[in-house]
């Protein structure tokens, strides 16, 4: 028989109907029993057991409160103090307890000068704190506002003053970029570091080795257990874990020789490098000019800050740690050691300079730094003159590919590793470098400059001293460290008499009668090799009469060449190995050696 | 003009809003900001953040009201397939301390978990709409699968919390269609027998709820605490509670949480028995009105819809009342639309907007 189809849906229909009716029904009983459930049990808690509890918020008076640790100091290889924590005093004020805060604000300004910058920081944190807390109004006070504060606190209700530990640098320019500085705890802190180990602690490292060893200069907050009255105030200390202090950390920096490589700077710019070659232990390490880490501490005046930021010496940029720099010719004695395994050099076979070297089929001149050239020279003369030709045609026989590994090989290119944040890799061109930054292929007359470090190639101080370092230790070198000394590594392989070789060259170019910074000879105590080397700022023009009238008349300074120098002594078994960067000090021989020369002597006078 | 004159409580019919519902709402946000005002430390910023995102719940709440039902039974299952793909998501890109629960779309935040507790019911109610009712096992099955998908997902996250209460809104669902007793009694039966393999998996701190809530001497300053404390809260409120931002566990810092998972003991303890028994009523109010319009929709799929959704607001509401009263142990389920806090907030208006969409299309009075 045929059912029409329309009653199959209407009988569906309706058994649904049935079907879900039903289970609304349930669904409403069970509502009202969970409602009537729960007002039963608030009615046993609030109406029967109030007696109970009510006694027990009376009683609830058992808080807990943090006890920040204290930050691990800061020493010098010979354990002189550099960072450390100094009680000091702040003004603070509980807005609930003021009758008036604007009044209480101008009585203040009163007796202490109060900055634009102390205000808003103030009104800042009032927004952010919560009722009863105490906000900062100016910190670390001085002895002389401490003591009008003190005379007159009794005229002013909800004015508190506080001790606690603050952070001090005992040299603050001259180590500025090695300890670095801490500052208030800020947005991005809050969301990068542990909350639970951060209860109570206001400052934290932001920058050098205060930032990169965070984690063991902070240490662990303590609780302790204190049983209030109803308003809050401490009556007594029930219980208290200690905190546990951070860890002090000894750094390998000499301050002696930091401070002594920061006086040979004078007031110039730039960066001085010296590390230790069997352990990688970094002595000194100077990013010029500094500029006083203690007022970031508290935080820094707005004033301060733009004149810090308008400074065009740029003190707050590292140097050492990610100033870029044309190696100039500081990469002749690394370019030396790949020609000899190739052989297109030998220690003993000889280039003609005669003042310029052109490629084949191209007009354009690249020349010696000495008008008409420097004649024949073998390779100890090349390095200890500076002959530019002859590593212009060593570039060539060479080719990009192998200069780009021999470099790399020495650390070029690529971070050392050292344990301070914000390290910059330099640049290694290559082909593939070029084709991906530019989009354009590589240039023979780009290989050319290569070999005298220029065009492309940019490294830090950080990581010429530490490729100084393998060159010293005949490949032998460890990665530069701070704190506790690292394992030294093979990083590259030579026949022992090409490192002599090169060696030779370089002592030449120290102690040799043509050497081009035998000037700083007589002022050491021993043998030392080093390489001079000029980081342009700025191209001469190719045109004769035109550079030579720039050249006889005065550059200004800020256009004049950075110097280079990088350096290591003794020369029979090398310890030390420096690098030294003067921006805008025109040649490396004239102004970059005799830092380098006092930098060593010093060292060596200390006893590295 | 018809809709001024009346006296009946009427909201112009092209609005397609229930004005009974829409006023218990709005009644229950307002007694919310205030508690929220008190608990939140006087904060007068927090309270004006929520309103902002209630203001959007309203405003999706009016949008979802319009939406023809037609159109979400057809779009249910690509709705439910985008909210399974950003669970996914979530699982690859997902941020968040520990738990990878939150998608980070540059411009705002959330968490695709909420998404899916309106997906869900949604897919649900689309396909049992279609198909005859009570479900055969064939239907059962497939239904139990789509509850399994995005439940273990939000279980992997791991947000166990949420994961059971997505499950439960599908099962809900499930038991309105007409689930076989048998089958529940199965279910119940087999939940029960797995306790303890769930117990072996859950994770150290989740077993430390467990426990602490049978025992809070157990840890009486970490987690017992905050029972201990929520209950000294709720009792010593009394009959007619301290008054207005007179609450002293919470201002005295003891109460932990205090403007968002145990805004309830801040309400007890300020406006005692009666104003509890008041919210209580409120929010029993909301959920039967609810309820009613629910069982007057046309068809299966907006009856199913509409109850599991309500259903699910009077759950999340009993299991945090259970939490902070210690009927149940400490888990994060806020107080929906009082509790601080802007996903579910949005979520839960939004629903009701749909359950009044629907209603609005009910079989009497069809508009269309």
């Amino acid at each position: 028989m045929n059912r029409p189809k329309s009653l199959g849906v209407l009988r569906d229909e309706l058994t649904e109907l049935t079907v879900i009716g039903g289970r609304f029904r349930w669904l409403s009983a069970a509502i009202l029993i969970v409602l009537v459930l729960l007002t039963w049990r608030f009615a046993h808690l609030q109406l029967h057991q109030h007696e109970l509890f009510a006694g027990r918020a009376e009683d609830n008076r058992i808080r807990l409160q943090v006890l920040p640790p204290n930050r691990g100091l800061i020493l010098d290889r010979h354990g002189r103090v550099l960072a450390e924590n100094r009680p000091a005093h702040r003004l603070v004020i509980v807005p609930e307890r003021t009758p008036s805060i604007a009044e209480t604000l101008d009585q203040l300004h009163d007796l202490i000068d109060l900055s634009a910058d102390d205000l808003e920081r103030f009104e800042r944190q009032r927004q952010r704190s919560r009722r009863f807390q105490a906000v900062t109004l100016k910190p670390n006070l001085t002895a002389e506002q401490l003591a009008r504060l003190a005379a007159h606190r009794h005229r002013l209700p909800g004015v508190e003053i506080e001790a606690y530990l603050t952070r001090y640098y005992h040299h603050p320019n001259a180590l500025a970029h090695v300890i670095g500085y801490v500052g208030r705890m800020d947005e991005r802190d809050l969301r990068r570091l542990p909350v639970e180990r951060y209860r109570g602690t206001t400052h934290v490292g932001k920058s050098g080795i205060e930032r990169h060893y965070e984690d063991l200069l902070h240490g662990f907050p303590g609780v302790k257990r204190v049983e209030t009255n109803a308003q809050g105030r401490v009556l007594r200390v029930l219980e208290q874990t200690p905190p546990t202090p951070g860890r002090d950390l000894q750094l390998s920096i000499d301050l002696d020789l930091q401070l002594a490589a920061v006086e040979a700077m004078g007031p110039r710019a730039g960066a001085v490098v010296v590390l230790a070659i069997d352990s990688g232990e970094v002595l000194a390490l100077v990013s010029k000019p500094g500029f006083d880490t203690n007022l970031f501490v508290h935080g820094i005046s707005r004033q301060d800050y733009s004149a810090l930021l308008a400074d065009r010496q740029r003190p707050l940029f590292n140097r050492f740690l990610a100033g870029g720099y044309e190696p100039g010719s500081t990469v002749k004695p690394f370019l030396s050691l790949a020609g000899l395994d190739t052989g297109d050099i030998t220690p003993t076979r000889r280039v003609f300079s005669n003042g310029y070297f052109q490629l084949p089929g191209h007009s354009r001149r690249f020349r010696d730094w000495r008008r008409g050239g420097h004649g024949w020279v073998d390779l100890e003369l090349a390095l200890a003159e500076s002959v530019n030709v002859y590593y212009y045609q060593l570039a060539i026989d060479l080719g990009i590919d192998r200069i780009a590994r021999e470099l790399a090989l020495f650390g070029f290119g690529r971070g050392t590793g050292i344990d301070l944040p914000g390290e910059s890799s330099g640049v290694l061109p290559t082909r593939a470098w070029k084709r991906a930054t530019f989009g354009e292929p590589w240039f023979p007359g780009e290989t050319v400059i290569t070999g005298i470090g220029q065009g492309f190639t940019v490294v830090t101080p950080l990581q010429l001293a530490h490729a100084t370092a393998a060159l010293a230790g005949r490949g032998y070198t460890a990665p530069p460290r701070l704190v506790g000394a690292s394992e030294p590594a093979r990083m590259v392989q030579h026949q022992q008499a090409h490192w002599e070789a090169v060696f030779r060259g370089m002592a030449a170019t120290v102690h040799g009668s043509r050497g081009t910074a035998r000037a700083i000879a007589a002022d050491l105590p021993v043998q030392m090799a080093g390489k001079t080397g000029t980081a342009q700022v700025f191209g001469l023009p190719d045109d004769d009469d035109e550079r030579r009238r720039l050249l006889e008349g005065d550059i200004p300074e800020h256009l004049r060449n950075h110097a280079l120098f990088m350096g290591f002594a003794p020369l029979e078994a090398p310890r030390i190995a420096l690098s030294v960067v003067v921006e805008h000090g025109g040649g490396g021989a004239g102004v970059a050696a005799p830092v380098a020369a006092r930098v060593m002597s010093r060292a060596l006078e200390l006893g590295h | 003009m018809a809709a001024v004159m009346s006296h009946r409580l009427r909201l112009p019919s092209a609005l397609r809003l229930d004005a009974w519902l829409l006023l218990s709402l709005l009644l229950l946000i307002a007694v919310g900001l205030a508690v929220l005002y008190s608990a939140g430390e006087q904060r007068l910023g927090l309270v004006w953040q929520q309103s902002a995102r209630l203001g959007l719940g309203l405003a999706v709440l009016v949008v979802m009201a319009y939406l023809p039902p037609r159109l979400l039974q057809i779009w249910a299952p690509w709705l439910f397939l985008a909210a399974l793909g950003l669970l996914v998501a979530t699982a690859l890109f997902g941020v968040g301390r520990g738990a990878q629960r939150w998608l980070d779309l540059g411009f705002i935040r959330f968490q695709p978990a909420e998404a899916m507790k309106l997906a869900l019911p949604l897919m649900l109610a689309a396909w049992y709409g279609r198909r005859p009712l009570p479900p055969g096992w064939r239907d059962t099955a497939l239904g139990l699968l789509l509850i399994a998908l995005p439940a273990g997902l939000i279980a992997m996250q791991p947000d166990l919390g949420t994961a059971v209460l997505v499950a439960a809104s599908g099962l809900v669902l499930m038991f309105l269609a007409g689930l076989r007793w048998r089958l529940i009694v199965l279910l119940v039966a087999g939940a029960i027998a797995a306790l303890p393999v769930l117990w072996v998996n859950l994770h150290a701190y989740q077993q430390s709820r467990v426990l602490t809530f049978l025992n809070p001497e157990r840890d009486p300053l970490g987690q017992g605490w905050n029972i201990i404390q929520s209950k000294i809260a709720v009792g010593s409120g009394g009959l007619s509670g301290k008054g207005w931002q007179a609450s002293t566990q919470s201002h005295l810092e003891f109460l932990p949480e205090p403007h968002t998972d145990f805004i309830f003991s801040v309400l007890a303890e300020e406006f005692g028995f009666v104003g509890v028994v008041a919210v209580l009523a409120l929010y029993g109010l909301i959920t039967l009105r609810a309820l009613y319009m629910a069982s007057q929709c046309r068809d299966a799929f907006g009856r199913l819809l509409a109850a599991t959704i309500v259903t699910m607001f009077f759950l999340y509401m009993t299991v945090n009342v259970a939490m902070v009263s210690g009927l149940i142990p400490v888990v994060g389920v806020p107080l929906p639309l009082v509790s601080y806090g802007g996903t579910s907030a949005v979520t839960i208006l939004a629903g009701f907007g749909l359950i009044m969409g629907l209603y609005s299309r009910r079989r009497f009075m069809d508009g269309s």
